[in-house]
């Protein structure tokens, strides 16, 4: 009977398992379908601009260089990117552009040639023939076969052609050519640097035993200043941002520790002067923490500005809560008898918090402390961007213009292997210090 | 003799302790000086000059939202969509990288792996995939997939699943071993031994887990709002970029937003409680 009654239970409590491992992740699925259907999934994938994830991936590893012909005053540019701060000089062009006079013979590789002859345009495509683009009025192609092939999109006022080696454009305003290069362009000197051109082999025979450039000074400082005053990637401008936000996230972090250990005195049930105080406290830390890091960023950046002190003080509030909370819990577990002890020796309040609570809760404390500074450099990215500071703003604004993929790359790169270096630095004190007291 | 030496070692010890403990602060005290001033310097607006300008902004919010408060209810309601929105992106975000992070930190706990060679790899993955700021997938995904909810989901899901594969694996470590030695004992594949060895243990401290993580998503779902990702953050810019006139509506967003940010950190809180404390007898 016994058995019977504990057999029955148990194939019932299996049973209500079964069920339940079934239903659980039944309604998890539930759950994602709905979610899938309020955020249009199905519409998204039409929304979706796949060419602009070609273009980003294409743009994140390669550069273009655009040889432009101005239409109207019959005048020639040679650029990066199509930068005006990277314009090549007339006399030092790239040498697969030769201009002579108003002719511009322009060679892609593997055998595409582009000529600009005033307003007219060829382009040799081996294997296809010659295609001229003339612009008047509007533009008017021609192609040997008289056809408009699928990699030429014509209309009366544009006209692209598009090959692996490069890209044709014609308006009337100008005509413009672009060759695709790997790599990131001038990541070390930009153009008007005497050292531009060089190849890495160069500048570096040149650094440890060339004739000086400048006669002013070594070519190892000539060097590392024209890397730092890069007026394309900006290293030097780079390089505050990331400080700004280690500073943001360090200033943030620590002077909010400083604001929430006195106050978590108040806090600690062992400590609290009152049970009023000690609630209206608490009440203050529940507040900061929920009031979020993103409404505190708006408020400061109101009275502030942007920068990294807005930041800095966005992070210190909202922290001081949650450090407030943690802090006071470290409290309410300290041993009573080393504080006993040290009053028995007559200390007063101060000495006997500096010398019988704070050595055993400064461990916790400090391991808190580290790890909040890791994840703050984070939070001060992401606040960066909203306020306008740190590697946070640039990283938006190369974005936000939709041209430079390579910086955005670059930047991406740089803030994972900041946040990864300050993780490694967090633990490593961490480490150091615990074991240390 | 010996006395006085081992007295006057001690104390000479001591000194040079304080000395190290009073420079490290003096440094300390220093960077954070300096790097006060700089913060400063760098800023638009100085502190000492925007210092007494702080309440200027939260008082007129407020006094323009006491005066209009009539309509307080009404722009909560009509934000309440947007609301649903930045919720459902933080619950999505937290399933979807609850159960990448699950997967990661298998393949990262040594003794558990299916892969044992794979376990340095994993363990990098989750590394990076935490070490990337969620703005920063969300950005390129507006580009690519134009703004909307799913760019914050996809964001919010990576950087989870990376913070979850490296939390989770700490609690695989701690796992009994034996339920999995007897699974194996009785000829149960890989999938079954975790299923049934393994998830048992460690469901409690994963709910845990995933519920904090929750809390901290939906903070992360509005911040992303604000940048383009739709929901309440999105609604929020909107509202204070009509700036003054319109300041009750932002005041309706921000009571919302922080009421509901209050009432998922109770609510987990009490089942995390519940959880590592054992039901209330």
């Amino acid at each position: 009977m016994t058995t019977m009654t504990l057999q029955d239970r148990t194939i019932r409590i299996m049973d209500r398992k079964r069920r339940m491992a079934l239903a659980v992740p039944a309604l998890i699925l539930a759950y994602l379908v709905y979610a899938a259907i309020s955020f249009d999934l199905a519409g998204l994938a039409q929304r979706a601009r796949l060419d602009n994830a070609a273009v980003l991936m294409a743009d994140t590893v390669s550069h273009k260089i655009h040889v432009t012909r101005d239409n109207r005053r019959d005048a020639l540019s040679v650029s990066v990117e199509g930068s005006a701060r990277a314009t090549f000089a007339p006399d030092r062009l790239p040498d697969w552009v030769a201009a002579q006079g108003s002719r511009t013979v322009i060679d892609l590789g593997a055998g595409h040639v582009v000529t600009y002859d005033g307003p007219r345009t060829t382009y040799d495509i081996p294997d296809y023939g010659p295609v001229t683009l003339t612009v008047g009025d509007g533009v008017t192609l021609d192609t040997p076969d008289g056809q408009v092939p699928a990699f030429i999109n014509a209309s009366p006022a544009r006209v692209t052609i598009t090959t692996d080696q490069g890209r044709v454009t014609a308006t009337r305003a100008r005509t413009e050519t672009l060759r695709y290069f790997w790599g990131w362009e001038m990541f070390f000197f930009d153009l008007s640097s005497p050292l531009a051109g060089m190849s890495a082999g160069q500048v570096v025979a040149s650094v440890l035993w060339g004739d000086r450039i400048d006669p002013a000074r070594s070519n190892l400082s000539l060097a590392l200043s024209e890397f730092w005053t890069n007026d394309i990637w900006q290293h030097g401008a780079v390089a505050w941002a990331l400080f700004e936000t280690i500073l943001m996230a360090f200033l943030g972090t620590f002077g909010a520790a400083f604001v929430a250990l006195p106050l978590a005195f108040l806090a600690a049930q062992n400590f609290a002067p009152s049970r009023a105080l000690r609630f209206a406290v608490r009440r203050v830390f529940d507040f900061v923490r929920g009031v979020d890091a993103l409404i505190f960023t708006i408020i400061l950046s109101r009275a502030f500005g942007p920068g990294p002190l807005t930041g800095a003080l966005a992070i210190l509030l909202t922290d001081t809560g949650s450090f407030g909370k943690l802090f006071s819990e470290a409290l309410e577990n300290v041993d009573g008898k080393p504080i006993e002890g040290i009053r028995s020796t007559g200390a007063g309040a101060l000495q006997r918090y500096r010398f019988g609570v704070i050595p055993q809760v400064m461990p916790v404390l400090l391991s808190q402390m580290l790890y909040f500074l890791e994840s703050n450099t984070r939070s001060a990215t992401i606040i960066g961007a909203i306020t306008g500071g740190g590697i946070g703003l640039m990283l938006t604004q190369a974005i936000q213009t939709t041209q430079d993929w390579e910086k955005v790359a670059y930047y991406i790169l740089l803030i994972v292997v900041m946040v990864i270096a300050m993780d490694s630095l967090s633990g490593w004190l961490r480490r150091r210090l615990i074991r240390g007291t | 003799m010996a006395l006085a030496d081992i007295q006057h070692d001690y104390l000479a010890l001591t000194r040079r302790r304080r000395i190290y403990g009073g420079l490290l602060v003096v440094i300390f005290v220093a960077m954070m000086v300096s790097g006060f001033r700089v913060a400063d310097a760098r800023n638009a607006g100085g502190f000492w000059q925007g210092l007494h300008q702080v309440g200027d902004f939260p008082a007129a919010l407020v006094s323009e939202a006491f005066e209009k408060s009539a309509n307080l209810p009404g722009h909560m309601i009509r934000a309440l969509p947007a609301l649903v929105e930045t919720l459902n992106i933080a619950l999505v975000a937290t399933l979807l990288g609850c159960i990448a992070g699950t997967a990661l930190s298998l393949a990262a706990t040594r003794g558990l792996a299916r892969w044992p060679r794979l376990v340095p790899v994993a363990r990098r993955v989750s590394d990076v995939c935490r070490a990337i700021p969620e703005i920063v997938i969300a950005l390129v995904l507006i580009f690519i997939l134009g703004g909307g909810p799913v760019p914050a989901v996809i964001a919010i899901a990576i950087h989870t699943a990376g913070a979850m594969g490296k939390l989770f694996s700490e609690v695989n470590e701690n796992v009994d071993l034996k339920p999995v030695e007897g699974l194996a004992s009785v000829g149960a594949t890989w999938s079954q031994r975790i299923w049934l060895g393994v998830f048992p243990q460690v469901a409690p401290n994963y709910l845990s887990y995933g519920l904090l993580r929750l809390e901290v998503n939906i903070r992360a779902s509005a911040i992303l709002g604000f940048v383009g990702a739709g929901g309440i953050g999105y609604e929020l810019r909107n509202a204070m970029t009509f700036g003054q006139g319109k300041f009750d509506q932002a005041a309706a967003i921000f009571l919302l937003l922080f009421a509901t940010i209050v009432v998922v950190d109770q609510i987990s809180g009490l089942v995390r409680n519940r959880l590592t404390h054992g039901a209330p007898a």
